[in-house]
């Protein structure tokens, strides 16, 4: 390693970075996840190299996640002991998923790893988010049809997970308000590390997982994954900081943007419903995956799997992919952000109307 | 229920003046954290611990600061259940 691996920062560096890390820290602090699928790119279109970009990206996800959480916890939304246990296991996950990363390179090279990124992408993001967009429109659509009221229903599968009793694993947590067995629980966490050793994200499978699988509310779920995403994110800080490829000045840049967007993500919360939190990410796990068609007939045309293609073609169909994750995280600020100033226009009105009544 | 309003400015203006600070101390210094950085991966493996506790240390104030600044500007949690949320 070499100095030149930290590059010189300048105002027009450190306010893009501001930025992005302050939407990505509102889309972390209202689904527990996000951001870190822009920043690594936005870094290296800035000169960072990748290895510096992932590991000053890792760098601020975990003191971000860490003040999400503890704002969270206030509360009353974060299952610590659930988030721990996930985050040990995912801890687990990381090193297999960065095993199978250096197995693909070995394989087949730089563009055959950006090819299984791409992959796991579109498979786990159409299936996931699809499914997790579909019922947040059922969930809104109940809500309409029963009022404000809904409680939260535990989804037949995390029943059955729920009704399995297997002797000396038996563990009760908060946020399922219910005991379930931790051999259900190594696997989702192994397979959160995994995917965020692969696309950053790691809370695409472990909120929906901790949902669907375990019956948790999407509000415990998201805020849970923080305490996840602390966890792996010490951890691998600590790993790429062995390694001296940790730029803590491009990372503090973007803790300062993400500390004042996680703020307003975790406030948002108390505003809305769960429904809203779903929609959310599923919104933005279906637009992420759009990114990824941009870059698929790049990797192919390189691998010999197609015709060749121009680079400038290429290079044009990334930028569009950029492009397409910066919109993700733009629509999921701004959505988040309508909820926020709508729940909070609602609950005034409510509590007026209370004192209206009072004072009668 | 919202939280009753407090004022905040004091504990803003000063967890703000300690942010600032900090950020003035780490860019001022910023060729030591290269160079702590380079003696890492030559060998000095126990300095790979200043990038977590600045971390740490950032997020305790600077979390503090923009906490305090939205709701210094208004923005409150409203209290509510988890389970059962009313708007």
């Amino acid at each position: 390693m070499d100095s030149t691996l930290f590059i010189d920062i300048n105002l027009y560096t450190a306010t893009a970075l501001f930025v992005v890390g302050f939407v990505g820290g509102m889309v972390s602090g209202f689904i527990g996840s996000g951001g870190a699928f822009v920043l690594t790119p936005a870094m290296m279109t800035l000169g960072v190299p990748g290895i510096v970009a992932v590991a000053s990206n890792m760098c601020h996800k975990f003191p971000k996640s860490l003040v999400g959480a503890m704002k969270r916890h206030k509360y009353g939304q974060v299952d610590i002991k659930l988030g721990l246990i996930m985050g040990v296991f995912a801890e687990i996950g990381v090193l297999i998923g960065k095993h199978a990363m250096t197995s693909v390179k070995h394989a087949f090279g730089d563009v055959g790893t950006n090819l299984y990124v791409s992959v796991v992408f579109v498979i786990v993001l159409a299936v996931v988010g699809g499914f997790v967009l579909r019922d947040a429109f059922r969930m809104i659509k109940r809500e309409k049809e029963g009022g404000d009221d809904m409680p939260h229903e535990v989804p037949k599968l995390a029943r059955w997970v729920q009704s399995i009793h297997i002797p000396g694993t038996m563990m009760y947590f908060n946020a399922l308000k219910a005991k379930v067995s931790v051999l259900f629980i190594v696997p989702l966490g192994i397979a959160t590390g995994m995917l965020a050793a692969t696309i950053a994200v790691g809370g695409f499978i472990g909120v929906p997982a901790m949902i669907y699988v375990l019956g948790a509310p999407a509000l415990m779920a998201s805020a849970t994954e923080l305490v996840i995403a602390f966890v792996m994110g010490m951890g691998g800080t600590m790993l790429y900081s062995m390694d001296g490829v940790v730029d803590i000045r491009l990372a503090m840049i973007i803790l300062a943007g993400s500390l004042f967007g996680i703020q307003i993500g975790a406030i948002g919360t108390t505003y809305v419903k769960d429904s809203l939190v779903k929609f959310v990410m599923g919104l933005i796990m279906i637009i992420v995956l759009f990114s990824r068609f941009f870059y698929v007939p790049g990797y192919l045309s390189h691998l010999g799997l197609i015709d060749p293609m121009r680079e400038s073609t290429i290079d044009t169909l990334k930028v569009f992919g950029d492009v397409t994750l910066v919109i993700a995280l733009a629509v999921g600020g701004l959505t988040i952000i309508v909820a926020l100033i709508k729940g909070m226009a609602a609950h005034r009105r409510s509590q007026e109307a209370q004192g209206t009544l009072g004072n009668a | 229920m919202s939280h009753p309003a407090k004022p905040s400015l004091l504990p803003t203006l000063t967890f703000g003046v300690a942010s600032i600070v900090l950020f003035y101390l780490l860019f001022h210094f910023s060729g030591h954290f290269v160079d702590w950085a380079l003696r890492t991966t030559h060998g000095e493996k126990a300095l790979f611990l200043i990038p977590v506790v600045v971390a740490f240390v950032f997020s305790y104030f600077h979390g503090q600061f923009t906490g305090h600044f939205w709701e210094m500007l208004g923005l409150r949690a409203a209290k509510v259940s988890v389970v059962t949320k009313k708007k």
